[in-house]
């Protein structure tokens, strides 16, 4: 349980650099701590205390493993996490091209 | 299982340190402490999967961000400056949602089984016919290619879409009329 | 883009040869052993970037590599749509494991899993490079 809201207390940090920061790279920043909260809480959710990772290594083992599903999603999650990253950034270099900063404020102004 | 409350204090200050410090390139690497620190807990919870693919992406992720940063600059402007009105009301904003969120979750997550007892409806299915049907040894493999390949390929798609906006968006030079 | 020192450029000669083997090696037993097509495809985009950071390159060069990246990782994304509609052609079912199960514990075992993940390695491992490319290797002018 405690456990759970430290990965909750994580997101709300990502969430305040989001809404609260007015720096881009900050806001990117903010965006990947989101990401990499959800995925452990997906990951912290599926474990079960004293099993193995998922995988079979002889033919007639007990089959005593930790939930396999969160992992499979949460894998596919991270590597598009990286993508939209990417995206983000593309984005704001783009944005620093033209404005020469990345003071949100400072652009809002200049747009007029 | 003491380490991953020491991991988990550790990575929320480092999340602190990186939404607060005027060095931007300081900032990422501490966005880096905190995706290393993900990539140990995902091997202490028994994920090694999760582990590979994300000590490999982090690295990638921190090339990215630094050459970005190299290329304009590395010198957070806005920590420091006086706060207008519009920062307050979104801090207070910030304040009052996390509030709710926070009360919301803990409501939500009593409902869920406690750490450590993963309740395995579907996934004692899953393991059960994992060798048998598919062929595979490594569950987590035939899960992602065999039993929801369709949610791979959605990935794929978005992952796809996404090289795509990049390269879109550093063309060098716009297409003539 | 400027190469690095030659201490830098040394160790990479020595070091990316084991580093792209390795990645094979994760894609190939990504059936068995953990990793997959995932893991091993960003390995090997792993690779290729220390290759470009070290070395350096010019921007024709990032170009015509970036093309090429573009079209691995369609030849990936066509390969991995392909086995799907090889499964809806020959059993009726979109992705269904049509390829026979092998022994339990082989190499060869798993049915399409393996061809899966050389399909899903080449499209990771192509599409991250390009980004990485694009992103931070290739000069571009802006004109407004």
């Amino acid at each position: 349980m405690i456990i759970f809201l430290s990965c909750i207390i994580l997101f709300l940090i990502g969430l305040y650099a989001i809404v609260t920061k007015r720096n881009l790279i900050k806001i990117v920043i903010g965006f990947a701590f989101i990401e990499y909260a959800i995925n452990l809480l997906f990951a912290l959710i599926g474990f079960r205390r004293g099993m193995l990772a998922p995988i079979i290594t002889q033919v007639d083992m007990p089959h005593k493993f930790v939930d396999p599903i969160p992992q499979a999603l949460v894998l596919t999650a991270i590597v598009i996490a990286l993508g939209t990253t990417a995206l983000m950034l593309s984005v704001v270099l783009r944005i620093y091209n033209r404005y020469k900063t990345f003071d949100i404020a400072e652009i809002r102004k200049l747009k007029g | 299982m003491i380490e991953l409350y020491l991991f988990l204090v550790f990575m929320i200050i480092a999340a602190f340190v990186a939404t607060e410090i005027k060095d931007l390139l300081a900032a990422v690497i501490s966005l880096g402490a905190v995706g290393f620190s993900v990539a140990i807990m995902f091997i202490l919870v028994q994920a090694p999967d999760l582990a590979i693919v994300q000590i490999v992406v982090e690295v990638v992720t921190i090339v990215i961000f630094v050459a970005v940063i190299f290329r304009t600059t590395h010198v957070d402007e806005t920590i420091g400056k006086k706060l207008t009105s519009s920062h307050v009301l979104s801090i207070v904003l910030y304040a009052f949602f996390a509030l709710i969120f926070f009360i919301a979750m803990v409501r939500a997550l009593q409902e869920l089984p406690a750490f450590g007892n993963a309740t395995m409806k579907v996934a004692s299915e899953y393991i059960r016919l994992g060798l048998p049907q598919t062929g595979g040894a490594n569950l987590v493999a035939d899960v992602i290619l065999d039993f929801r390949a369709l949610d791979t390929l959605g990935e794929a798609t978005v992952l796809f879409t996404s090289v795509i906006g990049v390269i879109a968006l550093m063309r060098s030079v716009g297409r003539k009329k | 883009m400027k190469g690095m020192s030659l201490i830098v450029k040394t160790i990479t000669n020595v070091m990316i040869g084991f580093i792209f083997i390795y990645g094979v090696y994760i894609i190939l037993h990504g059936h068995l052993t953990p990793g997959g097509g995932f893991a091993g495809g960003v390995i090997i985009a792993g690779a290729l970037v220390l290759r470009v950071l070290a070395y350096g390159s010019e921007a024709g060069a990032e170009k015509r590599s970036e093309t090429r990246a573009s079209i691995f990782e369609s030849i990936g994304a066509l390969l991995f749509v392909g086995i799907a509609i090889a499964g809806l052609m020959l059993a009726g079912v979109f992705f269904r494991n049509f390829l026979p199960k092998g022994v339990p514990l082989n190499l060869l075992s798993g049915g399409i899993i393996p061809f899966c993940n050389i399909a899903i390695s080449f499209k990771v491992g192509a599409g991250l490079f390009s980004i990485f490319l694009s992103l931070a290797a290739v000069k571009y002018v802006m004109k407004d």
